[in-house]
């Protein structure tokens, strides 16, 4: 059997990289179009300022893309080198957008990063603008594929088991492309991207005017932040809400786990702000709710239920019941020798065997299991509930007051009183961080929220593993903790020298370190 | 449109296609990184040799993360048993990729002597380490590498990272740094003038003298000691994907056995020694053509890896029946006909944009070019 260990040392060390590639990925997201942004504004106002911000805000970028590349190439092998297993059973259908994203997205970002930071001066304006446009489309091409192999682990459509290939094979591309919960992922996840880079600028430029340095290039930076992060805080909060929807139609597990809802209430289910959780006796001690919200937000009606972990729990032992129909007959059905009977009662329950593999988790042959081992398999299928439920609402609470923090500072710029409002532009300045939490958090939402399984209903993650020693693992995670820790720390030195230093950065002559009139 | 047969060819030939595009491509640039603490002799040379990979590197080097990303989608077990099975090998990797990314951007950013120095092995160490590690995995395929599957067929690797350190693969390994050294000086040959070009000139000449040498060795072994794999069952390339209903034998001679079958594959190693000596000759009189002579030598001998293992992809030592095929080893030809149809839309536009990147940044790196744009320059 599998041990234990290796899974948990190899979900922490896929979880480290993971949360660390996390930590520059919104960034490259929303930087790259407020560079497009911002380049636009010079290719069309004529304005030297405006490619001075896009030459300046593109230093930050390059700082934080290099990082990016880093963690990505990680997450690219990874797969294969600790989750073999998992690549073997559904690399058929997994490989394909990853390998897509290679060839659309990856490619052309990289391709044109090169040409954005040393083509300036051999590209026309409207070239290189161009330039610019294209590193930004592969970067949101590649969210768009990497989310929808994503969004096939968590709602797995268009395709099916071989038994002679002991695989999950694709059977409808148009499906896994136009994977409902893919959509809604990719438009969350890029709105976080985008409302990261509005608030990084908006921080920055608040901390020049504090300093009251270089105020007519922070001002504008401001402003343009400030635009741009009211309108993306409320697309992330909306499609926050949608994915909201779907989590509750497709993974209802996650979802009585994010809202702790122990037993099936009446409709429509009140929403909990604040719950004294008792994860032990499956209750909630203490609750502070609004009514109706949770119907209307998980059902969008009055009148649907929102089944409870009990509920759930007693749904999923019928699944692997189910499912251990048809893996009694696997080996028959791969050697060919199952009869007709037999061949339809496999059929019947195919689609549960991901349940029977729970099993695998408590004894060697699913098929010799005891109620008992049943009973444990079909309780495993609940994410733990205290973390799913505080992260979903710290996540929640950054969104809200991210949109009012940007609308504020809209609102404050059209009046003219932004610049000398030193509360607002401190709030702006200590708000860098929160954006990358809140995303964090929501990985962590999607990601745990999922477990047991890599992939929804089909294949655990107790199974997903390589066929490593511990000790392998555990000199690798080290070693990527030890990395990755120095080359973040060499980022955050550089990040933190170069936004303190400003346009001066640029060496034009024209900003306050070099002297420069106060532009 | 193709059959499955027909696709499992096809991608064969392509995933080769994006090999060789990797050692052609980001080879050039992970040799430059070799040569940085001989070639140049003081921090501004450095910055020349840097900055003439500087606006190319990070598109070279998707050769290499597509490549990965082919090999799941086209040869899942493929993917998961050679790097869970070299999974010190591949994270050593890795680890020296690292350094490329953040040892580019960094470097130049502050103007301590001292940091700078540190990048500049980082950068060295980038360009040695997967040049060679690579070089030795290919040795080791030719050799077997000691892996089986269990019947829900999950691989299991028995070797250590040390018997990868075999003698022969370490030869392969370093053929492949050779090669990717002679590679680099020829593309500094054209992008470099003066002193850089001259001392780029004599590295030229040493490594394209070393690849020769050392690929004849490697060839030498491979006819007598190195032994090969022979399929003896016969092997339907239109039966669903299952690597365990085959019969495998391990014997002397069966690799060379090929070229005797079929003498055109000759052509692969012929193109690596003659394509080196025509860099040999050639030096700084033509340094465009001494570059398309370098890439077609690396060509070649990668070519001549891949020739030399078909229709394996990974032979096992310890299980040979067990071995991976581009026949059994491939995923449903659902996906390898979609994946076909995604690479024929892709490849060309990936191709035409990268010259197109080439053309806009044509011209020589000099030191005057990197006094004028100090600040803005790696
Ligand atoms: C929502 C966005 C998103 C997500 C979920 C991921 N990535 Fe990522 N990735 C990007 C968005 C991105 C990006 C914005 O395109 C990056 C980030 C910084 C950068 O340089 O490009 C990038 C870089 C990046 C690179 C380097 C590409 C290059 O050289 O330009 C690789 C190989 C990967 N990623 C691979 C992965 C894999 C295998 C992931 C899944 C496990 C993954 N990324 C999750
Ligand atoms: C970059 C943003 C991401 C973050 C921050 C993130 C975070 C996490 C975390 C925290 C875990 C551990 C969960 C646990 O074991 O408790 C995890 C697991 C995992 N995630 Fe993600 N994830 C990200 C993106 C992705 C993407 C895009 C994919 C696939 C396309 C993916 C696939 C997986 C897999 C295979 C595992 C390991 C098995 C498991 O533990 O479920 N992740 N991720
Ligand atoms: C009112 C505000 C928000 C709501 C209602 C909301 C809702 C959700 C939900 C339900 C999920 C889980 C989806 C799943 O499990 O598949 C999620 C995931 C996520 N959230 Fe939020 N969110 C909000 C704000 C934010 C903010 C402000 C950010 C970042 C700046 C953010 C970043 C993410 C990310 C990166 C994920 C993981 C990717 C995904 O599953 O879409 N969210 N969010």
């Amino acid at each position: 059997m599998i041990s234990e260990a290796l899974v948990d040392i190899s979900r922490l060390q896929f979880a480290m990289t993971a949360i660390t590639h996390f930590l520059f990925v919104p960034l490259t997201l929303g930087m790259s179009l407020m560079l497009v942004i911002m380049e636009s504004l010079y290719v069309t106002t004529g304005k030297e300022i405006y490619k001075d911000m896009t030459r300046f805000w593109g230093k930050l970028f390059a700082i934080n893309f290099a990082m990016g590349v880093v963690t990505g190439l990680t997450m690219e092998f990874q797969f294969g080198t600790n989750w073999a297993y998992y690549s073997h059973y559904v690399g058929d259908i997994f490989g394909v957008p990853l390998a897509i994203e290679g060839l659309m997205a990856f490619f052309l970002e990289s391709t044109m990063i090169g040409l954005f930071f040393f083509g300036w001066d051999r590209l026309s304006k409207r070239k290189h603008l161009m330039v610019t446009l294209l590193v930004a489309f592969g970067s949101n091409l590649s969210a768009l594929w990497i989310l929808i192999a994503n969004g096939w682990m968590q709602y797995p459509i268009g395709t099916v088991f071989n038994p002679e290939t002991m695989r999950m094979e694709l059977e409808n591309f148009t499906q896994l492309l136009f994977n409902p919960v893919a959509q809604v992922k990719f438009l969350h996840t890029l709105s976080a991207g985008y409302l990261t880079g509005a608030i990084f600028v908006l921080g920055i430029s608040a901390f020049y005017l504090l300093k009251k340095r270089d105020s007519e290039f922070a001002r504008r930076s401001f402003a343009v932040a400030a635009g741009f992060g009211t309108v993306v805080s409320v697309s992330a909060i909306m499609l926050g809400d949608e994915s909201g929807y779907h989590v509750a139609e497709v993974q209802p597990e996650k979802m009585a786990a994010i809202e702790a809802i122990w037993e099936t209430e009446p409709a429509p289910a009140p929403f909990l702000i604040a719950a004294n959780i008792d994860e032990e006796n499956h209750d909630n001690s203490f609750t502070l709710e609004i009514p109706y919200a949770l119907g209307l937000i998980a059902t969008r009606s009055l009148d649907k239920e929102v089944p409870g972990i009990h509920e759930l729990v007693a749904l999923n032992e019928e699944k692997i019941r189910s499912g251990l129909m048809s893996y009694a007959l696997l080996n028959q059905v791969r050697d060919k020798t199952a009869t007709i009977a037999e061949l339809a009662i496999f059929n019947e329950h195919i689609h549960n065997i991901g349940y029977a593999l729970l099993l695998k988790k408590y004894v060697e042959n699913p098929v010799d299991a005891t109620d008992a081992q049943i009973a444990k398999a079909a309780a495993s299928t609940i994410p733990k509930v205290t973390p799913m439920f505080w992260t979903f609402r710290i996540m929640v609470a950054i969104g809200f007051f991210l949109f009012l923090l940007s609308a504020y500072g809209l609102y404050s710029v059209k009046k003219g009183s932004a610049w000398n409002n030193k509360w607002l532009l401190r709030a702006a300045l200590y708000s860098i961080p929160l954006p990358f939490i809140a995303a964090e958090l929501g990985w962590f939402v999607a990601e745990f929220g999922r477990q047991p399984w890599t992939v929804y209903g089909i294949l655990p993650t107790h199974l997903s593993v390589s066929s490593l020693n511990v000790s392998d693992v555990n000199g690798s995670l080290i070693a990527f903790a030890l990395m990755y820790s120095s080359l973040f720390a060499v980022e955050l030195f550089l990040m933190f020298k170069y936004a303190r230093l400003g346009p001066s950065a640029l060496h034009t002559g024209r900003y306050h370190f070099e002297g420069g009139k106060h532009v | 449109m193709f059959d499955y047969e027909s696709l499992r060819l096809i991608w064969w030939v392509l995933v080769a296609v994006l090999l060789i595009g990797y050692a052609v491509m980001d080879g050039y640039d992970l040799g430059v990184g070799i040569q940085l603490p001989f070639v140049a002799k003081s921090d501004d040379e450095r910055r020349v040799l840097i900055n003439s990979i500087g606006p190319f590197w990070d598109g070279n080097q998707v050769w290499l993360i597509l490549g990965a990303g082919a090999v799941f989608a086209a040869w899942p077990m493929i993917y998961a048993t050679a790097f869970s099975g070299m999974y010190a090998a591949l994270l050593l990797v890795l680890f020296a990729l690292f350094l490329r990314p953040v040892g580019f951007d960094y470097r130049s950013k502050l103007e301590s002597p001292a940091w700078r120095s540190f990048w500049d092995y980082a950068l060295f160490i980038g360009g040695l380490v997967p040049a060679l590690v690579i070089g030795v995995a290919f040795g080791n395929f030719l050799l077997g590498v000691p892996f089986h599957f269990d019947e829900t067929m999950r691989s299991f690797y028995t070797g250590s990272l040390w018997q990868l350190l075999n003698p022969f693969a370490l030869l392969t390994g370093l053929v492949s740094v050779a090669m990717l050294t002679m590679h680099g000086a020829s593309f500094l040959l054209i992008k470099t003038e003066g002193g850089i070009q001259q001392r780029a000139l004599r590295t030229s000449r040493w490594s394209a003298m070393a690849t020769i040498i050392l690929f004849a060795i490697a060839g030498y072994f491979m006819m007598h000691g190195v032994e090969g794999f022979r399929v003896v069952s016969t092997i339907d390339p239109s039966a669903p994907s299952n690597p365990l209903t085959k019969e495998v034998i391990h014997e002397a001679g069966a690799w060379m056995a090929r070229y005797e079958q079929y003498p055109l594959l000759w052509l692969a190693p012929m193109l690596g020694f003659a394509a080196a000596a025509l860099v040999l000759m050639l030096g700084d009189k033509k340094p465009g053509l001494s570059f398309i002579a370098s890439g077609t030598s690396v060509a070649g001998i990668a070519a001549t890896a891949g020739l030399t293992l078909f229709p394996f992809i990974m032979p096992s030592s310890t299980h040979p029946s067990q071995s991976l095929l581009m026949w059994d080893a491939t995923s449903s030809e659902h996906t390898l006909g979609l994946m076909l149809v995604a690479a024929a839309i892709f490849m060309p536009l990936i191709l035409m944009y990268t010259s197109w990147v080439f053309r806009v940044m044509r011209g020589k790196v000099t030191l005057q070019h990197i006094a004028d744009n100090d600040h803005s320059s790696y």
